[in-house]
């Protein structure tokens, strides 16, 4: 007899056949995102491949966006999940709008916001597959940070995402300094982008390159960057290693 | 076809050291600002010191979301008891609710290794320390994190901390001065960095006594 079992809502992940909606593994994937604070704002840069596992799916996905009057967002991982997040912030920034008091939300407060919604898909085993990088300026004070799909957050000079980590980074904490030009900035995010042009099996040579500001984002077209594949040591890589592949 | 199983882990270890050491008037919190990940280092100048009361503080190490998600508990919290008791928590008192906070999620922990230090109702200092579900014990000094086990003995030896089995109980609050507790400090700190791969770059030291809170900084290995 059914002694009136209590009925879930729609939505609800308990119960067994809540499983399947759960995010298991991302599908299409964006990778790294490199981002510096310069003279007068934040140089953000990244790819605009999607893969779909080692396919190169789409080549012209716009990984990065500008968030309200002061942010600029940029995401590594699932797409979708992007997209979704993106939604969640239309709505907050709508609602920010609609009070029509002079306030707007800076790039401290939505990378808060980030946070929660990342830490909180978290703690409900379903996760937003991004690793995100938060960058803006608002009244003078710039403002960088980034927040992974686990819901790791912390500020800093310099960010990166994913492979960025391993070989952006080093070279940021080598060349970084306050106040760079913006010409000296954008030559340092390509010297990054390039290196994991080089390396990194997902990146892609088409890029953007936005720059926020007090003033306000700019994000570039879509452009590709030299590269030199001549190198000796590439031309007959098994010269000093005989039977390497 | 077998059930999938998740291949991603809803805790990583973000590292890093945090040590308390209780005197007669004063209370001494550090803990070092490198954040990692696995072999990475995300930041190398974060705080994990955390400012709870009037005259209480806490360092957590561990799971960076979990540790900030559990400062914002209690500081909420605190902000409630505030409106209730027109007053400042004192630290035992904090740290009861530290402990109660840390067991509701028994079940799902947060992954945060904490050392509560302050001083009590009387001014005396005292340190609180706990596991991650919420275990806690009052102490003369404690060490949680990535670099314990490298720091505990040191301390216990320096600090000659006596035995929790003597009748009637002795209280581990120690004589040194304010002055020599920051000096054992860093030289705990600057050794644990030789060894311990997550702990380094800077250390964040806070005194907390009659006169207030006050804060000092002492560069580390960056390797």
């Amino acid at each position: 007899m059914n002694f009136m079992a209590s009925k879930q809502p729609e939505n609800s992940l308990l119960g067994p056949e809540a499983d399947s909606q759960r995010t298991l593994y991302p599908y299409v994937t964006g990778t790294s995102v490199v981002a510096l604070k310069y003279k007068d704002g934040i140089l953000m840069a990244a790819d605009m491949g999607g893969s779909y596992g080692s396919t190169l799916r789409y080549k012209s996905v716009e990984r990065m966006k500008s968030i309200g009057k002061h942010s600029l967002l940029g995401a590594s991982g699932e797409i979708s999940d992007f997209q979704e997040i993106l939604r969640y912030l239309d709505e907050l920034i709508l609602y920010d709008n609609m009070w029509d008091d002079g306030n707007s939300l800076g790039p401290k407060e939505v990378h808060n916001y980030l946070t929660r919604v990342m830490y909180n898909r978290r703690n409900k085993f379903n996760p937003l597959w991004n690793s995100l990088v938060l960058g803006g300026v608002k009244n003078g004070q710039k403002y960088l940070g980034t927040v992974s799909m686990i819901g790791v957050n912390f500020e800093d000079n310099h960010v990166a995402t994913g492979f960025g980590n391993h070989l952006a980074r080093p070279i940021l904490r080598q060349e970084w300094h306050e106040n760079l030009s913006y010409e000296d900035g954008v030559r340092l995010l390509e010297k990054c982008m390039r290196v994991l042009l080089y390396r990194d099996r997902s990146a892609i040579n088409k890029l953007q390159i936005a720059k926020i500001t007090e003033e306000g984002t700019t994000i570039s077209r879509p452009y590709s960057l030299k590269t030199y594949w001549e190198f000796s040591a590439f031309a007959n890589p098994a010269q000093g290693a005989v039977g390497t592949w | 076809m077998t059930k999938q199983q998740a291949n991603w882990s809803p805790y990583d270890n973000s590292g890093g050291s945090c040590v308390a050491i209780a005197g007669a008037d004063y209370c001494v919190i550090a803990a070092d600002t490198r954040m990692s990940t696995g072999y990475n280092i995300l930041t190398r100048e974060y705080s994990k010191i955390c400012k709870l009361a009037d005259k209480c503080v806490m360092a957590s190490s561990g799971f960076q979301a979990d540790v900030k998600a559990l400062q914002k508990q209690l500081a909420a919290r605190h902000l409630i008891y505030q409106h209730q008791h027109n007053k400042q928590m004192s630290c035992p008192a904090m740290a009861q609710l530290l402990s109660n906070t840390l067991y509701y999620k028994r079940f799902f922990p947060y992954y945060s290794f904490n050392v509560l230090g302050g001083l009590d109702n009387e001014g005396k200092g005292c340190v609180f320390t706990y596991d991650a579900v919420g275990s806690y014990e009052k102490v003369g000094y404690s060490s949680q994190g990535s670099g314990s086990t490298l720091i505990t003995p040191f301390l216990d030896n320096q600090l000659k901390s006596p035995s929790p089995l003597l009748l009637p109980a002795q209280d581990a609050v120690t004589p040194l001065g304010e002055a020599e507790a920051i000096d054992l400090i860093k030289t705990v700190f600057a050794s644990a960095s030789e060894r311990d791969i997550y702990t380094g770059d800077k250390i964040e030291i806070v005194v907390v006594n009659a006169d207030g809170i006050r804060r000092e900084y002492m560069e580390l290995r960056k390797d």
